[in-house]
């Protein structure tokens, strides 16, 4: 066989060893549910949950609890289907965090828990401005 | 309101758009016509309206960057990027911070690089200035903004929209020439230099895929498949070498200035410019190939053109908005990501339906290629960095996959890899090591004829030698890790067979050593980056034993550090010690103690409350004005080494919510082993109002000391009566007195002034004064003339403190060094490519 063969046949081999190890490593937008389902058998597959966070009346952010030493922080996180998820992680409250809109947690569930590897913020302000500071 | 220059600004954009078609028309008339005469005639019609074309290019830029310069905030630029208090050299980056700007950028290179073509390349300036044109028509397009009536289409963004137009604020129904007072500034994470020279670097680079691309689609039109590669090899190179500079440079400005702790996050935008990259340094080494053997034409005509389809595909990710839920740093969208698929698919599709149509004709040679030729490894080398590009594309279009499958009524709810360094990493790696080793065979065959006696010959010595070398590196580093393992030995052996080809040719002819030079910087890049990223290690580890929830599972460790101001902890060998917060003036370098200001109602303004004196050089007086930037906010830490000041560090905290609140800033220290990189990943909320602790009650005389805290030596040194105090109006018979305490801190003796008041005779007033390096505040509760003792209040509060997170990346100015190196190497072959045109 000629060698162009072999090199174009190696080329393809790799080239499907890369599809399909994207398609295996790609992590999937759920819920909590779905999360909680995945890690139950055993997987401990990192996921994308998308959700906000819970308000109180006056728009207070509640939930929100803090280690005695500031180092890490956990949260509730309210899912597309409704479903209220304590989620821990373990760096510091990102000051910014209690003016996201839309938080996505990467994690996976570990004990019952929900521990997040990364969060990620949406801010509303984040790359478009606000009103005008008119008054200035 | 100064509307003419915005006016004067969008005319220019509409010639440019103008003015390109125009010469893409001649210049297409002039390379399809017959008739010399006419020929001509169009070719100097399609000059002239490039020259034109380039003016009016230069006339949008130099409007536009008037309007942000001379503030004129009416205009929604100069208002969302800029403000008053921004020095001039980041005036520039305002300029490309927003997507238009960027589009102006790399059409000024485009004009640029044209107009050397015309002045260089005679028998290509029709054709090739044909396709300049064109790409120039789209840019053009981009940023138009203007309405083509009939059927409501709003081409292109403007930069010249006024505010009011830009914005739905109330205060323009009331007062339609209302300007604000000042912008809304540019982040602080971009007032850095690297980002005044990174995007005109980044954007050449851009723009220097154009030529290659042009050259090819000449060629192919003009059925002149092989002549092409001569006049587009030297440019192939010049864009790489740029391309890879102006990628660097974005890693290095992330370094610095990002606190993710690296230069490269394997974010989609970073990934969809670095494919276009690795593809173009695959199309230089088939090109190289073709000069020297005539082989691997058709290849390079395909991967010509793929760089720059991929470079297009590049941008209309990062600009279209696609990209908003995997990104952290896409563009904001303005509706551009119809004419960008536009743009994306014209070239794409033309590029293809052309290259097929010519497929059969192009000339190809048949014979097979012996694996102890240049030829074979240059292919296996271009190959197997193709596959190293789709292996980046392919998770980084999973947007666009989704996308797609929208359009079909489908739904995919795919996310990008959970850890994306990780993932992509075990890939690129294993890649690096094959290119590793294919060049550094590779280059053996530069003799061109050599069998297998000959190889082993020539191979002998570098094996050997590169195992050595291996053998204490690794006896050194202590490197355990098989990937690792074997990505030090192919990048040494990398280096070392290229040292050795270097040595050779260098005796022959050294102009031709540019491939040998570079590739030994590819090889140092190689270890630099498997050193910092792979033996990158958290320093700040907490070792306080607090956890968060005992329901977490034991490896929920903590990479941070909680520092108290003035309490030395230890971390990576060092004593390491918060020394509270600082300021940086304006015009003068180093830091000024925020306890050592006094704030005025201009918040760029602060006054000076004793001499200030930074690295022991007097920076103000006592009760000089100066000016500071005082959205920064710099925490300083002291590393000390057996009790000697290793470094101080000012990691830095912007907090300014018109930019999305928080943003840190490592500070780092370099050594020519390793950095040691240290961020605040958390500081202290000023805003809310401290716990203080129960008051504590002493009686003290004058001259008396006492303790505060039971950890503080203090004095009371006299009590004076005062005859004003600022803020207060004193009458005759009102008394005042203030007390000047003495408390011996950490480091330093601060003194403490509060103030009892009696105003009116009945009304007691008390003004306490506050320690903030120690957290307390002593309150003059009373004066006692029986026994002549004085009531002191003490109230403390919990400490100042910051978090921070410290890393330590070995060897990464191999790295730094590597790039340097490769760069030497492109311009050497550079040269030498462009002095062949001759």
């Amino acid at each position: 066989m000629k060698k162009s063969y072999l090199l174009a046949i190696a080329v393809i081999a790799v080239a499907i060893v890369i599809i399909i190890s994207t398609a295996g490593d790609a992590s999937t937008y759920v819920n909590f549910e779905q999360a909680y389902q995945l890690a139950s058998t055993g997987s401990s597959t990192q996921v994308h949950v998308v959700g906000q966070l819970p308000k109180d009346a006056d728009g207070v952010i509640t939930g929100i609890e803090k280690s005695a030493d500031n180092l890490a922080f956990s949260f509730i996180l309210i899912d597309d289907n409704n479903k209220e998820q304590k989620v821990y992680y373990n760096e510091p409250m990102p000051p910014d965090f209690t003016r996201s809109e839309k938080v996505v947690v990467i994690g996976n569930y570990q004990n019952n828990s929900f521990i997040a590897k990364k969060i990620l913020l949406k801010c509303p302000s984040k790359y478009q401005e606000q009103k005008l500071n008119a008054g200035v | 309101m100064h509307y003419l220059i915005g006016n004067l600004g969008h005319l220019s954009a509409i010639a440019a758009f103008v003015t390109s078609l125009l010469s893409a028309f001649a210049y297409w008339r002039a390379t399809t016509h017959n008739d010399l005469k006419t020929k001509i005639g169009w070719l100097q019609n399609g000059r002239a309206a490039f020259y034109l074309h380039t003016l009016a290019v230069l006339g949008i830029i130099s409007t536009l960057f008037t309007i942000i310069y001379q503030h004129y905030f009416e205009y929604h630029y100069a208002y969302s990027h800029s403000s008053l208090h921004l020095p001039g050299q980041y005036m520039l980056s305002c300029f490309w911070e927003g997507q238009e700007g960027s589009f102006l950028l790399w059409m000024f290179w485009h004009s640029v690089i044209g107009i050397a073509l015309i002045k260089t390349q005679k028998s290509w300036e029709a054709p090739t200035m044909a396709v300049f044109a064109l790409v120039q028509a789209f840019l053009a397009s981009m940023i138009l903004g203007v309405v083509i009536p009939g059927i409501n289409l709003k081409l292109g963004s403007s930069p010249f929209i006024l505010l009011r137009d830009a914005m739905d604020d109330p205060i323009f129904k009331l007062q339609p020439d209302f300007i604000p007072k000042d912008g809304n500034g540019l982040n602080a994470l971009l007032q850095n230099y690297w980002m005044v020279i990174h995007p005109p670097t980044l954007f050449l680079g851009f723009a220097l895929t154009l030529p290659p691309f042009a050259f090819c689609m000449a060629g192919l039109w003009q059925k002149k498949y092989t002549e092409w590669i001569k006049p587009a090899l030297p440019w192939t190179l010049l864009g790489a070498g740029i391309l890879g500079l102006g990628i660097l440079m974005g890693g290095y400005w992330a370094y610095e200035t990002l606190n993710f702790g690296g230069y490269w996050n394997w974010d989609p935008v970073e990934n969809a410019i670095y494919v276009p990259w690795l593809i173009m340094v695959a199309s230089l080494h088939t090109m190289i190939t073709y000069k020297n053997s005539g082989t691997a034409l058709k290849s390079s005509i395909a991967l010509v053109i793929a760089v720059f389809v991929l470079l297009l595909y590049s941008t209309f990710l990062a600009r279209s908005g696609i990209l908003g839920d995997s990104s952290v740093h896409s563009f904001t969208d303005l509706g551009l990501s119809g004419q960008l698929l536009i743009y994306l698919l014209f070239f794409a599709l033309a590029a293809i339906v052309l290259a097929s149509f010519r497929w059969k004709e192009i000339p190809s040679t048949e014979k097979e290629i012996s694996t102890y030729s240049r030829e074979f490894w240059i292919f296996l080398g271009a190959t197997t960095l193709c596959l190293m590009g789709f292996q980046v594309l392919l998770p980084t279009s999973i947007p666009v996959y989704n996308k797609i499958m929208g359009w079909f009524g489908g739904q995919s709810n795919l996310a990008p890899p959970a850890n994306q360094v990780e993932f992509y990493s075990k890939f690129q790696l294993w890649f690096g090591v094959a290119v590793a080793f294919i060049s550094g065979t590779g280059q053996f065959f530069w003799w061109k004829k050599i069998d297998k006696q000959k190889l082993k010959a020539e191979l002998i010595t570098p094996v050997l030698l590169t195992l050595l070398v291996f053998a204490l590196v690794i006896a050194v580093a202590k490197v355990y890790n098989i990937a690792y393992l074997v990505l030090t030995l192919a990048g040494i052996y990398l280096i070392i067979s290229n040292l050795k080809v270097l040595i050779t040719i260098a005796k022959l002819n050294p102009k031709l050593s540019g491939g040998a030079i570079a590739h030994i910087g590819v090889g140092m890049m190689l270890i630099g980056v498997m050193f910092s990223a792979g033996y990158s290690k958290v320093v700040s580890l907490n070792n306080t034993g607090m956890l968060i929830s005992k329901d977490l599972p034991t490896e929920f460790n903590r990479d941070n550090l909680l520092l108290f101001i003035n309490e030395p902890r230890s971390m990576a060998g060092y004593d390491i010690e918060y020394r509270g917060e600082r300021v940086e003036p304006r015009h003068k370098g180093g830091y000024v103690n925020k306890n050592d200001i006094e704030l005025t109602l201009d918040p760029f303004k602060v006054v000076a409350k004793k001499d200030i004196i930074f690295s022991g050089e007097k920076l103000y007086q006592v009760k000089d004005t100066f000016e500071i930037y005082p959205e920064n906010t710099y925490y300083e830490i002291e590393l000390r080494k057996d009790g000697k000041v290793a470094a101080s560090l000012f990691p830095r905290v912007q907090i300014n919510p018109a930019m999305g609140g928080f943003l840190a800033s490592p500070d780092i220290k370099r050594k020519a082993t390793r950095d040691l990189y240290t961020h605040v990943s958390l500081p202290m909320n000023r805003e809310e109002e401290p716990e203080w602790e129960k008051l504590e009650e002493v009686k003290v005389k004058a001259g008396e000391e006492f303790f505060i805290n039971s950890k503080y030596a203090a004095t009371l040194q006299e009590i004076n009566r005062i005859e004003e105090i600022e803020g207060v109006t004193l009458a005759q018979q009102d008394v005042a007195v203030q007390a000047k305490i003495n408390i011996q801190g950490e480091h330093e003796v601060f003194i403490a002034d509060p103030i009892f008041l009696i105003k009116d005779k009945t009304q007691v007033g008390r003004l306490p004064s506050e320690i903030n390096d120690l957290g307390v505040k002593i309150t003059l509760l009373n004066i006692l003339p029986e026994t002549n003792e004085f009531l002191l209040g003490i109230n403390s509060r919990q400490k100042d403190w910051v978090v921070i997170k410290a890393l330590e990346k070995p060897l990464i100015n191999v790295l730094w060094l590597g790039t340097l190196v490769l760069m030497i190497g492109f311009a050497m072959a550079m040269v030498r490519r462009f002095s062949d045109l001759k």
